[in-house]
């Protein structure tokens, strides 16, 4: 597929450019790993923090409930229940729902309404605490104020609206 | 963050006696932070490598130029700092990294953005609107091409596996908006420092 060239062709163009504008890319570029490895290091102590806290949520069973829970107010809405659990697991772990999206994508008849949402949904969002976790971390934000509202309620927004996308663009 | 911490804990273990995982969120708790060092380890190459083509970008130019590209719409989410090149470059670079889906880029990219949000906001321990609407917008999904939502598809025998793009978009953008619009609204201005 042609976009597996996006990513030698970024770093091409970049080094190209350098190149052209007679930077010393080789000093500079080890300038900026060196950077880099402090970040990693720095990002750590955070990562051990939260992940403990959303890793327990996950195994509590909390997901399931809510799933539950939900449940009736999706199925009036037209929220295709299958895609529920996914969209509850979205914000949390990248790994787990794009493990639950490939159950779907077995299970689920490719093409079917239940599936095009599903994919909409894992196309058009990200891993939300992960996100946060991260970019927090590195520069060791205590306080992170409206952040994590801000972004559940874009999720939510991106869970509603993949249905209603799917309505208009794709069943025809 | 702390109060954060500790009702995950408690909700954790009340949940996990209701449903009878105990035994599985204390698993969590113990292995969950081994997880974290797993994934600074697969951050560290990236982080490196990327970090040190970001460097090249901005000594040579580079990010001015993308810079430019991005300014009319970014200018717009960020007011307060359009004339601090060093983080709206960033930001820029973090932003077409992320629409090109460079993952692995556009993390170390938006720490770049990060920390000069974070110069800027004289080493506060508590995050600016610019901090949340960027965070925000990262947690949003900006991808033109979703390649590996794409390539399931392929495999499981869809005809057309890009097909869902403008729902995808129409998805993203709209997300995009309202999540932003609540980081500005949502943030209180009478603690603005």
């Amino acid at each position: 597929m042609s976009t597996d060239l996006v990513v030698p062709v970024t770093v091409a163009v970049i080094t190209g450019y350098a190149f052209y504008k007679k930077t010393d890319i080789f000093s500079v570029f080890i300038q900026g790993a060196g950077k880099g490895l402090s970040s990693a290091f720095s990002i750590l102590p955070a990562l051990c923090f939260l992940m403990t806290a959303i890793g327990m949520l996950r195994q509590s069973g909390i997901i399931e409930m809510l799933t539950g829970f939900i449940r009736p107010f999706a199925e009036a809405t037209g929220f295709p229940p299958e895609v529920l659990p996914l969209a509850l697991l979205r914000p949390f772990s990248g790994s787990g729902a794009l493990g639950y999206y490939e159950e779907l994508c077995a299970n689920l008849e490719t093409g079917s309404f239940a599936e095009k949402v599903a994919s909409v949904l894992m196309g058009g969002s990200e891993t939300t605490f992960y996100t946060v976790a991260v970019y927090y971390g590195a520069i060791g934000i205590k306080k992170g104020r409206n952040t994590v509202p801000a972004a559940l309620f874009a999720d939510i927004s991106a869970a509603v609206l993949s249905v209603f996308a799917v309505n208009l663009f794709l069943q025809k | 963050m702390s109060v954060f911490f500790f009702c995950s804990v408690i909700i954790s273990i009340v949940f996990g006696v209701i449903n009878g995982k105990t035994a599985e969120v204390s698993a969590a708790a113990l292995r969950e932070s081994a997880h974290a060092v797993e994934l600074s380890l697969k951050l560290l190459g990236s982080l490196c490598f990327w970090s040190g083509i970001m460097e090249v970008a901005q000594k040579s130019g580079f990010t001015a130029f993308v810079e430019k590209i991005f300014r009319p719409v970014l200018a717009v989410v960020f007011p307060k700092i359009k004339n601090k090149s060093k983080a709206f470059g960033a930001i820029s670079m973090n932003v077409a990294a992320n629409l090109l889906g460079l993952g692995n880029a556009a993390t170390p990219l938006g720490i770049e953005a990060m920390k000069e949000l974070h110069k800027i906001s004289g080493f506060s321990s508590a995050a600016t609107k610019e901090m949340v609407c960027f965070v925000v917008m990262n947690t949003a999904s900006l991808q033109i091409l979703p390649t590996t939502v794409a390539a399931l598809r392929l495999e499981h025998g869809a005809e057309r596996p890009m097909e869902i793009l403008p729902a995808v978009w129409f998805v993203s953008v709209c997300s995009l908006v309202l999540g932003i619009t609540a980081a500005k609204i949502g943030f209180g201005k009478g603690e603005e420092q």
